[in-house]
């Protein structure tokens, strides 16, 4: 089976989501990477670099420099005519995409797939993940997002492989960039491949306090900072800081929830993290329920110690 | 301008959804269901553009079994005009859902089309950017903010690094996401009046959509189940795990 996966990127370096879904179309076939881009020559030239990954398109056009879905679906439907499978992370730029490029063809996309089981066959969440769907494909050809916290991620050094231009039908006409505004997290990793991450809920009452509380702790772990949905909506911090079914899908060595109740929505989003702490002033919170270590307290007394403690 | 604004029944998503023991999916006898919340925010979203003078008239569409009609009551009684009610009782796929969305697109000719950004049933996020695909019209998915300005829409999108605007030419499709704005409470005058408003009953046949599915689902099973672990007396003791975790 011939497979392409569509390399994430910002036109200078390759996304580590893509990793994950070059590990995915490895259980496939051969794998070829798409870089869409505008000056993305550098990008392509790393996603050649990257294990298990044969041959690069690159298709270097003003017209995907923004990554439009009206604009890269179409030359990545055209490409498809080689393919088999088309693949694509689970993130907001892949899920943006991906189905546009399914409509093309035709197919059913398979959305954010956890295995792959056979050919045709892949696990994917349901119903905020507390249930797991084995489907089966009867389509020709195949597309798929694929979560990345549910593969390795291919090694960034070691591949070989040749760069070939691509193009496609260009600027669709149909929609522009205007604007983006993209936090600068400063020295602070990324939330979706973060090892640790500190998570504040409801109880931080405001932004100034959830960043007095949270952020020192944070600091001295080295960790990415995450919120409940109810932190995001009350403007605590960020939309893109929420994780959960319909936030971020996480799963850090180490997720530390403080001041969360464990909604059903919030745990589909962390759940998969290695080793769960929670501090929480309710020892019923559902949280609990998940939790490795937890300790009922406070966070205002507990957190501050806590981060005194850590010195 | 008409808006479009298709919603979909689902779980209520209070209810934790339980796998039926033979695996072949998750129980829904007896199960609460609601409007998928993400198309509340879309009904809101239409009411308000139209509140604003922007658009005239706004059709619900629901594609389900005849209990669909329910959610599109609802729809109506938050404040959209007609409703459609595209009768099945098979499962349909978001590629198909889109293919007779397209098909009533092309009857209604609406400006713009606003649907959830995922059901939160199946979680796909797939319908909207098919539609758009197949109608050959821009989308703006994970909507943090629509402004309809003549014959464009501007729309500021929830993104993994933070927010990205975009400006679409009309006819248009949105996706919502959560911060887009509050789905309003339908009054009861509301729904006394909703129940009066038009509901056509529709059939996938009746556009020439062929439904079959594309994907068998094998298997539906429980994910693995975590265990509590322990609870410690005090912030030293959570310290002490803390450093044996090797992290400080
Ligand atoms: C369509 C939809 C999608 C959603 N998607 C998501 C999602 O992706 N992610 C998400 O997180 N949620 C999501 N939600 C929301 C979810 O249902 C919950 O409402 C939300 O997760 C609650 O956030 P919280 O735990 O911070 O707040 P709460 O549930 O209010 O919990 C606050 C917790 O803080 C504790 N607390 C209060 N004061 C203190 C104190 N001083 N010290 C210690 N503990 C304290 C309380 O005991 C409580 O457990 C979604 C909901 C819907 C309808
Ligand atoms: C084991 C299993 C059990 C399932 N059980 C059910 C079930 O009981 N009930 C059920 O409805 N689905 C069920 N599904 C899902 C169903 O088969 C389709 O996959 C699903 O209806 C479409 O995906 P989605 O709604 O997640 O699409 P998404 O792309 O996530 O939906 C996005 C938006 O598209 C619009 N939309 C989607 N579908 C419709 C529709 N039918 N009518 C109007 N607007 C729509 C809405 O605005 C929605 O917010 C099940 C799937 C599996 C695998």
């Amino acid at each position: 089976m011939n497979t392409l996966v569509l390399v994430e990127h910002d036109n200078s370096s390759v996304n580590d989501a893509t990793l994950a879904v070059v590990t995915a179309a490895g259980k496939l076939g051969e794998v070829h990477a798409l870089v869409a881009g505008h000056n993305c020559g550098s990008v392509a030239e790393s996603a050649a670099k990257i294990a298990g990954v044969a041959k690069v398109l690159k298709a270097d056009d003003a017209a995907y420099g923004d990554f439009l879905a009206e604009n890269v679906a179409p030359l990545a439907a055209g490409l498809m005519e080689s393919y088999d499978a088309f693949l694509a992370p689970a993130t907001t730029s892949g899920k943006n995409i991906a189905p546009r490029v399914a409509a093309h063809l035709d197919v059913m996309q398979i959305s954010d797939i956890l295995s792959v089981e056979g050919g045709k066959t892949f696990t994917r969440p349901i119903y905020a993940g507390n249930a797991i769907a084995t489907v089966e494909s009867s389509d020709p050809k195949l597309v798929i997002t694929v979560r990345g916290t549910a593969f390795d991620k291919a090694a960034t050094e070691g591949g070989s492989a040749t760069i070939e231009d691509a193009s496609g039908p260009g600027d669709a006409g149909l929609s522009s960039f205007v604007s983006r505004e993209v936090a600068d997290g400063g020295d602070r990793p990324e939330l979706a491949s973060a090892k640790i991450i500190v998570s504040g809920g409801r109880a931080l009452k405001d932004s100034e306090t959830f960043a007095q509380v949270i952020n020192p702790l944070a600091d001295k772990l080295g960790a990415a900072i995450g919120a409940s949905r109810a932190a995001v909506d009350a403007g605590y911090v960020p939309n893109d800081y929420q994780v959960g079914q319909t936030g971020k899908i996480v799963a850090p060595d180490v997720y530390i929830a403080i001041g969360i109740s464990g909604a059903i929505q919030h745990l589909a989003g962390m759940k998969d993290s290695k080793v769960i702490i929670a501090i929480n002033k309710d020892e019923d919170a559902p949280i609990f329920q998940v939790a490795d270590i937890g300790l009922v307290a406070d966070l205002y007394n507990a957190v501050p110690e806590l981060t005194g403690a850590l010195g | 301008m008409k808006i479009l604004v298709p919603v979909k029944r689902v779980i209520d998503y209070n209810v934790k959804p339980r796998v039926k023991a033979d695996g072949t999916g998750v129980d829904l006898a007896n199960v609460k269901m609601s409007m998928n919340p993400f198309d509340e925010i879309a009904v809101e979203e239409a009411i308000r553009i139209k509140e604003a003078g922007k658009a005239e008239e706004i059709i619900a569409v629901s594609v389900g079994p005849a209990k669909a009609q329910e959610t599109l009551r609802t729809a109506l009684a938050m404040g959209a005009d007609r409703a459609i009610l595209v009768e099945t009782d098979e499962e349909v796929e978001p590629l198909a859902v889109a293919k007779i969305l397209k098909a009533i697109a092309d009857e209604e000719q609406p400006g713009l089309i606003v649907l959830g950004k995922q059901s939160i049933s199946d979680d796909s996020n797939q319908t909207g950017q098919m539609l758009a695909a197949l109608m050959g019209r821009p989308q703006g998915t994970f909507a943090n903010t629509v402004e309809v300005d003549g014959d464009s829409v501007a729309v500021k999108r929830e993104i993994d690094g933070g927010l990205e605007t975009v400006k679409l030419s009309l006819p248009a499709i949105v996706t919502t996401d959560l911060r887009l704005n509050e789905p309003r409470y339908a009054s009861l005058p509301n729904i006394m009046k909703a129940k009066k408003k038009p509901l056509d009953a529709k059939s996938p046949a009746d556009y020439g959509v062929d439904i079959a599915p594309r994907l068998t689902t094998t298997n539906v099973a429980e994910p693995p189940v975590r265990q509590a672990g322990e609870k410690v007396e005090d912030v030293a003791a959570l310290v002490e795990k803390i450093k044996a975790l090797g992290i400080a």
